[in-house]
């Protein structure tokens, strides 16, 4: 019988879950050493007249970002490439989208929906689909309610779920996790949603992160930095977060991370990568793009260069690269 | 005698008393329910319970946003959502500061580029899907989740129902 000290340990290593056999699994397509691949898949017609995306669309293009990532066409190989195959037998899989900016500009139900049923197509049952954001409000933005029910593709955030009891140091200050990251799930696909942010910079994948500890305050201090890269840093983290599925569909360029209708912006696109710090560089010259056209000054001029990243990727913090030169960017 | 100045002391004590409750009932301020319900604004149903938020728990609603909201001197934000004609959805967030100045410096910093300037409170801007404006120690923000051809005028209905109740 493992001591609550240990459970919590091993809980924040992202080891229980797995066991000891599948931590030691390496994802089934991992990163190739020398680049890091980023793939953005766009499609101008993602949105026509509505306000929400077409789903089918959206499917749509989730396949051939995720055929581009991959190599493989059919998206059920393309997911069996992604998710380790001890984890698709029977562990929990976690979908971190973002619904903090509100219904306007939050992770979009037709991409969640998107990845949930592909998720199912590969053998991942109903019920070892979880669906996770800070609370049932968070959710409620991005077209989801609550369901505690394993029959079907849960959906519950923290307020229900709760944090650890037990802090754990996140560069220097303590924090305490949300018990769906540390116990529930055995992997999680990141789906959060582009943005502009006041503080940060950008908010995209690294981003998402805060919503997996109980005070993300705590980590906004010198404008996220090194806050973002030290959440991601933490191993539960690190380990479990192991795939970026980032929302560009719709996004805000400036006065985000709220939603700012008169700063909206249809990208019509999904960043797709496993290295999270090549896909927020990636996220980060699309914003600057974007502000560019709209005759902005770029984040940096404007005083909120996202240098987070950059942080994530020293020596400290090892979560991957935003060195142009060793990424590799796949556009379709 | 000493009967007669103990009642006079006694009814001195007691005026003494009642003049400090009433002045100190007087000078409270009057907490202000600054979203207006169902039907007052022509068209505008209050679609959801009003949520409160202190300074310290901005960030639960706003996330980074809370950071220039306390640098202004925010005190407390409630906020709303709302439905117009059944369809049209929208949120109300009323930011109370703690001095005009800081109202004036959030919709400042705002920026006006493709802003129209609005007749609400001290100063107001709309854009096509939003109107902000001040009034004293408020900040007022409206957003409409999509745009029709009434956005903007029924936002600026909604925003003069909240102005009166300021």
């Amino acid at each position: 019988m493992k001591s609550r000290r240990e459970f919590l340990q091993q809980a924040a290593t992202g080891a229980v879950l797995l066991g000891t056999s599948a931590a030691a699994q390496k994802l089934a397509f991992a990163a190739p050493a020398g680049k890091s691949r980023v793939v953005v898949a766009r499609d101008p017609s993602l949105h026509g007249d509505a306000a929400q995306p077409d789903e089918q669309k959206v499917l749509a293009l989730l396949d051939k970002a995720m055929a581009a990532y991959t190599g493989r066409d059919k998206p059920v190989e393309a997911w069996k490439r992604i998710i380790p195959s001890g984890i698709l037998a029977g562990k929990t899989i976690g979908l971190k989208v973002n619904g903090l900016g509100g219904r306007g500009i939050s992770t979009h139900p037709a991409l969640i929906q998107a990845v949930a049923e592909r998720l199912q197509q590969a053998g991942v049952k109903p019920g070892n689909i979880l669906v996770w954001e800070r609370d049932a409000r968070g959710l409620a933005a991005c077209g989801m309610t609550v369901n505690t029910d394993a029959g079907r593709v849960r959906c519950y955030g923290s307020d229900v779920a709760g944090y650890e009891d037990q802090p754990v140091p996140c560069g220097p200050v303590q924090i305490r996790l949300a018990k769906i990251l540390t116990r529930e799930c055995a992997m999680v696909v990141n789906l959060p949603i582009l943005k502009d942010h006041g503080m940060a910079g950008i908010t995209f994948s690294m981003k998402n992160m805060y919503g997996v500890l109980d005070k993300p305050a705590l980590l906004h201090p010198n404008n996220c930095n090194p806050g973002v890269a030290d959440i991601n840093a933490i191993p539960a983290v690190r380990d479990k977060v192991r795939f970026t599925i980032g929302d560009a569909i719709s996004s805000v360029y400036d006065g985000g991370p709220g939603f700012h209708p008169e700063r909206l912006w249809y990208p019509n696109a999904l960043l797709v990568g496993e290295d999270r710090v090549a896909v927020d560089h990636t996220a980060w010259q699309m914003i600057d793009r974007r502000r560019a056209e709209a005759g902005m000054p770029t984040l940096e001029a404007a005083g909120r260069k996202p240098v987070y990243i950059a942080t994530a990727a020293d020596d400290a913090h090892r979560l991957g690269t935003c060195d142009p030169e060793r990424i590799r960017l796949i556009e379709v | 005698m000493n009967l007669s100045k103990t009642r006079s002391t006694r009814k001195i004590l007691a005026a003494i008393a009642i003049a400090f409750l009433a002045v100190a009932v007087g000078c409270k301020k009057k907490a202000i329910d600054p979203l207006p319900p169902s039907g007052a604004v022509a068209g505008w149903d209050k679609s959801s319970e009003t949520r409160v938020f202190a300074a310290k728990d901005l960030w639960q609603y706003i996330d980074g946003d809370a950071e220039q909201y306390l640098a202004a001197g925010v005190v407390s934000t409630s906020t709303s959502d709302y439905k117009y004609q059944g369809q049209l959805e929208a949120v109300v967030d009323v930011y109370t500061m703690k001095d005009a100045a800081g109202a004036r410096k959030i919709l400042e910093s705002a920026g006006s580029s493709g802003a129209q300037s609005v007749q609400v409170g001290d100063a107001g801007l709309a854009y096509g899907q939003s109107v902000t404006f001040r009034k004293g120690p408020y900040l007022v923000r409206i957003v409409a989740y999509e745009s029709t051809p009434g956005t903007e005028q029924a936002l600026l209905a909604l925003a003069h129902g909240v102005e009166t109740r300021l």
